[in-house]
């Protein structure tokens, strides 16, 4: 990065000269700069570990950053601008290195710098740290080399396969419609035969089930303090699934009269001579058929 | 206001006579202070407000003690006493309390934001209250009781995303506000104290225009419901929970047809016998609906009940009802006048499709996930949204969350609906780039912020590069709220949304390179908007103090959970993990936990 600049100020005219060290500036220079603008406070500080990028450019420094924090942009500034996109992008290469300093890896001395202040909170044991590097460098081989930042930030959060906090942004309340309704996709399979599952959870006053059919994405809930007996049971289940069935029907077959192959399908739920069986988890977590024990 | 233009100008110009130069202003300063009071009393913009209030000192007096609504978007930017001093005769107050994050868990449940300091203020300086709204606020069942006890003449009682009050609270309120027009309870955290406190409405009561207690836990006094529907024959809105089954909703709508506004609650039942027949009848008489919303646990069988409602609707939530796509299609294919549509990614391309071909007038579109994780996602794709974007013209406002984009898909949504003014787009893992040509989302996203003029909220997601924000800091001149995440690559993003975005009030950021050199080259921006976050990016403590000696009227919090010891033993170079930083007249806030400190 270094020889880049210095190439660069060989090359460019005056203008240019003073974007090179604009360039620095987007790097995460953080105390130079800034303690210029906001009056050298706590300027020494604020250097943390970091070598200003070349001496003969702080004056110019300075008036750059002058000039950014007044509130007007000034033509100047903006063609400035214009140009710290190409140096936004040579950065790229560069903060991967310090990143892999902060993961605990000083093997990479060519790094330019020390350590900016880095996005890495030290979380992260070496063990991670050094999946996370081969997850990147993996990455690395199929993507732009643009990608190298943002290739640091996607496997330090997919690196287990447990969600982010917060994200997606969904709020907690539909969330929890989704992680309910996620229990539908986790169906059993027993011997070829279908069944379905209940989950009990109590509510003030009902007694609430959740039911998932094995191949239907969709559970419903019914009360079972509304009925009185296995039969009534199961003709609401059947009633409740059914639609939803003939349209899996729809879907995956779609044949005619698949109105009458739900139904057929749903015969027999107790006694478990049909294509499904009613099935539920005691408080075991143990499978138990439906009807085994007298309804009270 | 639109008097005879001949008439004011004759005389104006007797006026103007014998006063030479500057005359109109002169007049004006010598109308009798209750004409400005009449006529300011037309406006009713905040913006508008503010700006009479800066044309002199005379008008400022004027205007503050005229001045009947106040919107406080940040409850900590000033002081209670400083506010209701400066607006005695306040009748309405809004106000918001946790940053937007904490809707998803990023703000810590202890942060604070309670409405206690609000309240108190309010019931001693002004008796005369009738409206308060609360959003994303801590509110104490004493807080109820004391609005319960200290407002004669109470009237709407609005609390949105709010936590730390029980049904018990709420039975101060309905004993005690005889005139209470609007009770709306969406999406809080309520304690459930039993199905009594609605039993507090007295028998006499009948003032209710809308009851929304749709995010009520518990199950509801049926009888009393309905006590109340006769009762409150004024009753427009209507929003129940899932407790209430479809039956129940049967008896609820014969009593009242004339809803406009109806949340079902749970869309099953128990007892079948005749119900189909009973709710078709019902929902025919209510031919005045034009919102429907709930449909918790929605069996698909019922919903032909509700056809003969459907041309009228304007509204359709569907974001909780868990049906497949040929179902949504069924129904929502009826709603030919819908403007906006809430749906589960359940509705699917296909569903997607239909809604374009068939609501012609939609003006809002959100697509929730049902499962964000399923290891077989739902067939929901940048189909879907190209789609109703193409088929639907009057299109303002997107929520979409999917798996896959593309930047032509972005380009072409632009094209098709450049009257957006709220764009938001999750695609939900971090960092995917477009799937078609692994490249950067910049090109699709600079698409919508330079076609679409008048977007005023922008979420990005997916795989993103600092250009995509020089674009945004370039064209998004009304972009107001802006959220970022997973994105950029250096501390440039930042600075070229700092610098650039002259309407932005407020901005989100998370999981992004951005650190110490733009946020304090930009330090000044801050003190022109309401509030910045910004969590797990690149942000060091010594910034933060650099940026609070710099900026006093910025208050300037770190929220860190996981370190012990106090901030201020901290070296400067200590990574920030959550920042919070917003202008304010009050100072640092007293009521901070112990994860939080103001720099």
């Amino acid at each position: 990065m270094e020889t880049e600049v210095g190439k660069k100020e060989d090359e460019l005219p005056q203008l240019l000269d003073l974007i090179s060290n604009e360039e620095d500036w987007f790097k995460g220079d953080v105390g130079r700069g800034e303690g210029n603008v906001l009056g050298d406070l706590e300027e020494e500080k604020l250097e943390l570990s970091l070598a200003p990028p070349g001496g003969e450019g702080r004056e110019k420094l300075e008036k750059l950053s002058s000039a950014l924090s007044s509130a007007g942009f000034s033509k100047i500034a903006n063609s400035l601008y214009k140009n710290t996109v190409v140096g936004a992008q040579q950065v790229f290469f560069d903060s991967a290195k310090p990143n892999a300093e902060a993961a605990g890896f000083q093997k990479d001395n060519s790094a330019p710098f020390p350590l900016p202040v880095t996005a890495d909170f030290g979380k992260e044991s070496s063990l991670e740290a050094n999946m996370r590097m081969n997850q990147s460098h993996e990455r690395r081989v199929h993507s732009a080399p643009e990608d190298g930042v943002l290739v640091k930030n996607r496997s330090q959060i997919r690196l287990t396969s447990s969600p982010v906090v917060g994200w997606p942004p969904v709020r907690s309340f539909r969330k929890n419609i989704a992680i309910n309704s996620s229990k539908i996709s986790d169906v059993l399979h027993n011997a070829g035969t279908l069944e379905n599952r209940l989950r009990s959870e109590t509510s003030n006053k009902g007694f609430f089930v959740k039911i998932n059919v094995d191949g239907i994405p969709i559970g419903r809930k019914l009360n079972l303090n509304a009925y009185d007996n296995y039969e009534m049971l199961s003709s609401v289940v059947e009633e409740l699934f059914c639609g939803l069935l003939s349209e899996s029907f729809y879907f995956t077959v779609s044949c005619t009269g698949m109105g009458e192959d739900a139904k057929r399908a749903f015969t027999g739920l107790l006694d478990g001579s049909g294509e499904y069986t009613l099935v539920y988890e005691d408080n075991e977590g143990d499978r138990m058929l439906v009807g085994d024990v007298p309804w009270e | 206001m639109s008097a005879p233009k001949a008439d004011d100008d004759a005389e104006l110009d007797k006026l103007s006579a014998g006063m030479g130069s500057g005359a109109v202003w002169v007049t004006a300063a010598m109308f009798p202070e209750e004409v400005l009071e009449y006529v300011f009393s037309f406006v009713e913009a905040d913006a508008d407000r503010n700006a009479i209030s800066l044309v002199c000192r005379g008008w400022y007096r004027i205007e503050r003690r005229c001045r009947r609504r106040i919107f406080i978007g940040n409850c900590y930017s000033v002081s209670p006493e400083m506010a209701l001093r400066r607006f005695p005769e306040v009748r309405a107050v809004v106000i918001k309390g946790k940053p937007h994050f904490a809707d998803f868990n990023l703000v810590p449940s202890d942060w604070g934001g309670g409405a206690d300091a609000w309240v108190e203020s309010l019931a001693e300086a002004c008796p005369q209250l009738e409206e308060l709204r609360f959003k994303r606020m801590v509110v104490t069942d004493d807080c109820l009781e004391l609005i319960g006890r200290s407002f004669r003449n109470f009237k709407v009682l609005s609390l949105v995303s709010c936590e730390g009050f029980s049904t018990a609270g709420l039975g101060y309120v309905a004993a005690n506000c005889r005139n209470l027009r609007e009770l709306d309870l969406l999406e809080n955290d309520i304690e459930d104290n039993g199905i009594h406190w609605l039993s507090h409405f007295p028998e006499s009561f009948t003032s209710l225009t809308s009851l929304n207690i749709s995010s009520l836990d518990g199950e509801i006094n049926f009888s009393v419901l309905e006590r109340l529907m006769i009762s409150c024959s004024k009753l427009k809105t209507l929003r129940l929970n899932h407790s209430v089954p479809l039956d129940r909703l049967a008896n609820i709508l014969c009593k009242a047809p004339h809803l406009v506004d109806l949340g079902t609650g749970r869309f099953s039942a128990d007892f079948r016998l005749g119900l189909f027949e009973k709710l078709d009848s019902s929902f025919k008489a209510c031919r005045n609906l034009k919102s429907l919303s709930g449909f918790y646990d929605a069996v698909p069988a019922y919903l032909p009940s509700i056809y003969s409602v459907c041309n009228g609707l304007i509204s359709l939530n569907l974001s909780y009802a868990t049906m497949r796509s040929a179902e949504l299609i069924k129904l929502i294919t009826q709603c030919k006048h819908l403007q906006r549509l809430w749906v589960m990614d359940l509705i699917e391309d296909a569903g997607l499709e239909a809604v374009a071909s068939s609501c012609k007038l939609l003006d809002e579109l959100r697509v929730f996930p049902i499962d964000p994780y399923a290891a077989e996602p739902v067939s929901l794709t940048e189909r879907g949204l190209v789609a109703v974007s193409a088929g639907c013209p009057m299109l303002r406002s997107v929520l979409y969350f999917c798996r896959q984009m593309t930047n032509a898909a972005l380009i072409t949504v632009a094209m098709n609906s450049p009257n957006l003014t709220c764009f938001r787009l999750c695609i939900i893992d971090p960092h995917t780039p477009d799937y078609l040509t692994q490249q950067p989302l910049d090109i699709g996203f600079g698409a919508v912020v330079k076609t679409c003029k008048n977007l005023s909220r922008l979420s990005l997601s997916g795989l993103l590069t600092d250009r995509v924000f020089e674009t945004i800091g370039a064209h998004a001149h009304h972009v107001k709220m802006l959220s970022v995440a997973f994105a950029g690559d250096s501390d440039a993003g930042l600075h070229y949304i700092l610098s650039g975005c002259r309407s932005l009030k407020k901005l989100e950021i998370r999981d992004c390179p951005f650190g110490d050199k733009a946020l304090l080259a930009n330090a000044a921006k801050l003190e022109t908007m309401r509030s910045l976050w910004m969590s797990s990016c690149s942000v060091s403590l010594g910034a933060c103090r650099l940026l609070a000696e710099r900026m006093p009227r910025l208050n300037v919090e770190v929220i860190d959970e996981r370190r012990g010891g106090p901030l201020e033993s901290r070296p400067n170079d200590c990574p920030v993990e959550k920042l919070y930083i917003y202008r304010t007249l009050a100072g640092p806030r007293s009521d901070m936990p112990t994860c939080v400190w103001t720099v």
